[in-house]
């Protein structure tokens, strides 16, 4: 191929790159730049190498931590993903009950995410709470100081939230299947599971991927809520991996160990989520007989 | 397979519909008899595909009975109805291998899975699907998914019917006449009931042993290929079948000769004579293959402006007007074609009289 002669084209790309800088490359760097130096003030530091990276990797508070979160997002998809496409078969295909169930089951998605704590916290009041109280009428349930409960609070609070987002796609996938296929299965005398599993849930896996994708990183970085809801406890049973990033790195101003533990959890979120993705684009791609 | 009756079918798809354009069917009232293979041709948005959805029973007509063999199945669904239709797409489960997708419909009945099994291998050789039959069917190319489409259709063995609804729009040409070549060489072998909706005259006359035309709702003419040629009892007919389509003149009545702005078309006399008492506007109408052309006058010819020529190979189709109207003629090769001015004769036996776009005869 023969080069050009000209480049001054490449001056084009410069202001996105100077946006993405600001964005990314240049706070990344940053985090890079603590996690291997030891900083006591401005001015003062030393190069620490893998240092940081070690003391986090053998920490045992950051392994529970990435235990809790694994069994967080393992239920939140577990639960969310079936949910989800149960909601978007239920909903109506035609007529105004199309627009209402879409307005009503996209609201907890408009609402910010620290109020949506906030509103958990008094509606699972014991004391006061709608759902806390009725609940105790049967059983005691107080998420500040038992970890199950704080952990089913958190559950139904994240079900809540995020369930419609996987709904709400899923009903696009299935809106988007031709007339046809539903005619040609009627024909072919396919029950309404059959048609399910061999028309709607692999018409929908581009969506449903995707679905997958985003409730896998926000539940695997999800903040607001639990912090504002239990605030990592009681003890450290909700504390997950950012609400104890930000204990280091924030609240104790350890910036070195901070760094290291954020970019370990950058590269555990990078690699999973391409680990799914290959996996959903394979799924029944394989020469099956 | 069976024989389909339809009687006084209409179908709306509003519901509460006011007068007759509400209507995507009108009143159909037809058989299909067994073992036929029948086209339903008709333009985009004629109700063809509304017709076909009402004899597999995608749709309930909004009046009228749907019979099987003298069995009312007005109400059952399609699943009940054993009917096999084959989609203007091509219709996959796309993750099922090809074996899988042809054995859907019997395994979805309850088939011995032997049965299945000697059936399919069957079909597929049929359409030539063996190689494909543990790939796939997502990766295979169109015609491929295509006979995959057509062969779900085939692989029941009792269907009362095959309806195909432009089975070959995605196709490529050459494939086409291949896959069709292939229905037809089924339907011998099989002696299946075939009904075929397309809007590709060249498909339906190559097709079917009878077409039936459809035109805004309404099956308007059935016939062989040659009578929907020779015969057409509706202007619709005339203008769709054929190419160019057959032309019309209007015309005013004088005993048994047609006025057309003071020149005269003898016309045969009983039908001149039904033309006296028939209503609305008349019309003559001539295939422009009869139309005769001559450079000088002859006898019983009238003097029309040549318009254009065009030369389609081995024909040529000479466009002319004659009293403000256009008039095509299709010239067999070799004839000399007249200049400026043509002589046109109107050969009394090919000559029609419509009166309301409908042939009086």
């Amino acid at each position: 191929m023969e080069k050009w002669e000209n480049n001054k084209a490449w001056f084009l790309v410069l202001p996105v790159f100077i946006i993405v800088a600001f964005s990314s490359i240049i706070p990344l760097m940053t985090v890079v730049n603590y996690s291997i130096q030891d900083i006591w003030g401005p001015g003062q530091r030393v190069f620490v190498g893998a240092e940081w990276f070690k003391e986090m990797m053998a920490s045992k508070r950051l392994h529970d931590a990435l235990w809790r979160q694994f069994l967080f997002s393992g239920l939140v998809l577990l639960i969310e993903m079936p949910l989800g496409i149960l909601l978007a078969l239920a909903m109506p295909k035609r007529g105004w009950g199309v627009s209402a169930s879409l307005v009503t089951i996209s609201l907890p998605l408009l609402i910010p995410w620290n109020t949506i704590g906030t509103i958990w916290i008094i509606f699972t009041r014991p004391d006061i709470g709608l759902f806390g109280a009725a609940v105790n009428n049967f059983v005691e349930f107080d998420h500040t100081a038992r970890s199950l409960d704080a952990w089913i609070t958190l559950m139904l609070m994240e079900v809540w939230h995020w369930t419609p987002l996987v709904a709400l796609l899923a009903y696009a996938g299935l809106r988007a299947i031709p007339e046809a296929y539903y005619q040609a299965a009627k024909i072919d005398g396919a029950s309404a599971w059959s048609t399910f599993w061999y028309i709607q849930l692999p018409k929908m896996r581009g969506v449903l991927t995707i679905a997958f994708l985003l409730r896998f990183m926000d539940s695997f970085l999800i903040y607001a809520e639990p912090f504002v809801l239990t605030g990592g406890g009681p003890g450290n049973s909700t504390t997950f991996l950012s609400i104890y990033l930000v204990k280091i790195a924030l609240l104790q101003f350890d910036l070195g160990p901070g760094g290291a533990f954020s970019l370990i959890y950058f590269v555990i979120v990078l690699l999973f989520c391409y680990m799914f993705y290959q996996a959903l684009q394979r799924v029944g791609k394989g020469e099956k007989v | 397979m069976a024989r389909i009756e339809l009687q006084e079918i209409a179908h709306s798809y509003i519901s509460d519909p006011k007068d007759e354009s509400d209507y995507a069917l009108k009143r159909i009232h037809n058989e299909w008899e067994d073992g036929g293979a029948y086209a339903l041709l008709g333009p985009s948005g004629c109700g063809k595909t509304t017709l076909l959805n009402v004899i597999s029973g995608l749709l309930t007509p909004s009046q009228g009975r749907v019979f099987y063999d003298g069995t009312d199945v007005t109400g059952l669904p399609p699943e009940k109805r054993n009917i096999a239709q084959v989609f203007q797409f091509p219709i996959l489960y796309d993750t099922m291998s090809v074996f899988n997708n042809l054995a859907f419909p019997l395994r979805n009945r309850g088939i011995s899975e032997s049965e299945v099994k000697e059936r399919v291998l069957e079909v597929a050789d049929i359409l030539e699907l063996t190689p494909f039959l543990k790939k796939r069917a997502a990766g295979l190319a169109a015609d491929a998914k295509q006979k995959i489409s057509l062969g779900r259709g085939l692989v029941r063995s009792d269907v009362a019917a095959i309806l195909f609804d432009e089975p070959l729009t995605v196709i490529d040409p050459h494939l086409k006449w291949h896959l069709r070549r292939k229905l037809k060489e089924v339907h011998e072998q099989l002696n299946l009931t075939l009904i075929y909706v397309t809007h590709d005259q060249v498909e339906a006359l190559t097709f079917a042993d009878q077409v039936m035309v459809m035109y805004e709702g309404e099956l308007i003419q059935t016939g062989t290929p040659q009578e929907l040629f020779e015969n057409p009892t509706h202007k619709f007919v005339g203008y769709f079948i054929g190419s160019p389509g057959m032309n019309f003149i209007p015309c005013t009545l004088d005993g048994d000769i047609a006025r057309v702005d003071g020149a005269g078309i003898e016309l045969d006399g009983e039908i001149a004579a039904l033309g006296h008492k028939a209503q609305g506007k008349l019309e003559l109408g001539i295939r422009p293959m009869y139309l005769e052309v001559h450079a000088q006058s002859v006898e019983g010819s009238i003097p029309a402006r040549v318009k254009t020529v065009e030369d389609q190979g081995s024909f040529k189709v000479l466009t002319v007007n004659l009293a403000g109207n256009t008039l095509r003629a299709k010239l067999p090769e070799g004839q000399t074609v007249p200049g400026n001015e043509a002589w046109l004769r109107f050969p009394t036996q090919r000559t029609k009289l419509f009166a309301d776009g409908r042939l009086v005869n």
